[in-house]
């Protein structure tokens, strides 16, 4: 045991122990006793990074659009989070007369309760996870459209069409934007042979005989799509319809106020993190890494993945209703299939385990072929589709421009007529 | 495998449990003045006019039903993903049959223009 690099470990097991000693009566009480402490260090957890990521966040978009950015509250302004948090708790909640009490109030609670159960899963290094479940990846998805029925109860229970109509696209471009999501972690689920994330990650790693490349490698297109759809499945922009205040004032949320209005923030930021985080495990080796320990490792990626996302909302206009739904049917799902059955056949043409090729047949190749022929494979495929888009589009403008022009060609006769 | 399950059960239970204290905590502390302009509904400014329950665009039932589809063929595909491995080449080629069939679904869909937003 390095003390480094398992530090987390090493804490994890302290406390455990301590925990064990006390209750050393009933080993029941002692697991129950563990897990809440555990559960609850991951939620802190969660809800600290929402505070400091509100900071950062505000920081950096500022800093894109050549503004200063918060910078009152404590130095540079470091403060402004416990602010916020102070005016949040202090503000007067108003529930409208009409609303639906019960759906209207539990609806920021489910929200955040969702948010912070994805954290369960997510292994921060070798050991340290909340637990690893056999179906890691479909517990992810599955608790990530959570924030769905979270979202149609808050719009319903406000009785305000401002609110329903936002919940309403706000639901048709979440459960959209799952179906490429899923489609693209079965390649890794293909190759890994297993749903649970800490496989996963070990499959990335030099273990068992592994490459020890990230799949990022292996699927290009996959990693691209994957983390597309994943700002479209939190509701960041430019993907963020749901509270297009220039036309649905803000969406579903529109009624609320005070915490629970902060609630709703919260799991909205709280599900991005996990996004992050997801991304980082599937597609870039999780915690695996030379040199710097591995929960540093992890919190690199996730925060690289992070700027990234805000690097987007600094600089992209927010997408119409109509390019949203385009882009995910007509182009993620479509080509997501295709790169599906591409890499299904090259996976069962060519295997790496010599006992894999006796039976089943097929060329035999080093796990570094492997990833080669996948990686170009997929990034043909990106190419290729794009491109195919790329001469749509041209032929959309082209039409567009030229009924432009005629429409122009009209008003000029009928104004001198 | 139970114990795995059971932390789950927990994180919920927890999480419900601080978010529902911080919303008892805030709900003790913030002020109460509630009146009848206050507790409106906030649309415009004035009396909203008319029932919130709108109807809504066929659209949406349209995207519902062919997310159904592909959600459900998604899921069908996991345990398909998980043994890929063990499978034989037969089986392979069903299961790419089974894809391209449905792909061939969606563009029917598409042409029948059940994916146009206007």
């Amino acid at each position: 045991m390095d003390l480094i690099n398992d530090l987390l470990k090493i804490i994890g097991d302290f406390i455990a122990g301590i925990i064990n000693s006390i209750f050393g009566f009933s080993p029941f009480l002692a697991d129950l006793v563990t897990m809440g402490l555990a559960a609850v260090m991951l939620c802190t957890f969660a809800a600290l990074s929402f505070m400091g990521l509100t900071y950062v966040e505000r920081k950096v978009v500022a800093r894109i659009q050549d503004r200063v950015g918060p910078n009152q509250a404590g130095p540079f302004g470091l403060l402004q989070p416990i602010a916020d948090g102070i005016k949040m708790f202090t503000k007067e909640d108003t529930t409208p007369a009409t609303a639906d009490r019960w759906v209207y109030n539990l609806a920021p609670l489910v929200i955040a309760v969702f948010a912070l159960t994805t954290y369960a899963v997510l292994p921060f290094a070798p050991g340290v996870v909340g637990t690893n479940l056999n179906v890691g990846v479909f517990y992810i998805i599955a608790m990530g459209s959570g924030s769905i029925v979270a979202i149609i109860m808050a719009g319903w229970g406000s009785n305000n069409k401002y609110a329903l109509l936002g919940a309403f696209r706000t639901v048709a471009q979440l459960v959209g934007y799952e179906v490429p999501m899923l489609l693209n972690v079965l390649p890794v689920v293909m190759i890994t042979g297993s749903l649970s994330l800490v496989d996963i990650i070990n499959q990335q790693t030099t273990l068992n005989g592994n490459p020890g490349i990230p799949f990022i490698v292996f699927f290009p297109f996959s990693a691209l799509v994957f983390l597309i759809s994943g700002i479209a499945e939190t509701g960041r922009s430019p993907f963020d319809l749901l509270e297009a205040e220039s036309e649905i004032v803000a969406g579903f949320h529109v009624e609320y106020s005070g915490m629970k209005f902060a609630l709703f923030f919260l799991g909205e930021y709280v599900n991005a993190l996990a996004v992050a985080f997801v991304f980082s495990t599937l597609f870039l080796g999780g915690y695996a890494g030379p040199v710097l320990p591995p929960y540093i490792w992890l919190m690199l990626k996730a925060a690289v993945v992070f700027f990234i996302f805000m690097w987007l909302r600094g600089t992209l206009p927010r997408v119409r209703v109509d390019q949203m739904h385009n882009l995910n049917w007509k182009f993620f799902v479509p080509v997501s299939i295709v790169h599906l059955v591409v890499v299904m056949a090259l996976m069962k043409l060519f295997v790496t385990s010599p006992a894999l090729a006796q039976a089943n047949g097929g060329v035999l190749v080093t796990p570094g072929a492997q990833a080669a022929i996948l990686f170009v494979a997929s990034l043909l495929i990106l190419i290729g589709s794009l491109a195919v888009v790329a001469r749509r589009a041209r032929i959309l403008r082209l039409q567009e421009a030229a009924v432009l022009e005629q429409r122009r060609a009209e008003n000029i006769a009928a104004v001198s007529a | 495998m139970r114990t795995d399950f059971a932390f789950v059960g927990v994180m919920l239970v927890t999480a419900a449990l601080l978010m529902g204290v911080t919303l008892i905590a805030a709900s003790l502390l913030r002020p109460k003045k509630p009146s009848k302009a206050k507790l409106e509904t906030y649309e415009c400014g004035m009396q909203t006019v008319g029932d919130t329950w709108v109807q809504f665009r066929v659209q949406y039932y349209v995207i519902a039903l062919v997310f159904v589809l592909f959600d459900i063929e998604a899921i069908l595909l996991f345990p398909i993903a998980v043994a890929f491995n063990s499978l034989t080449f037969f089986a392979v080629a069903n299961v790419i049959l089974f894809i391209v069939v449905l792909l061939i679904a969606l563009l029917y869909a598409w042409r029948k223009g059940a994916l146009d937003w206007e």
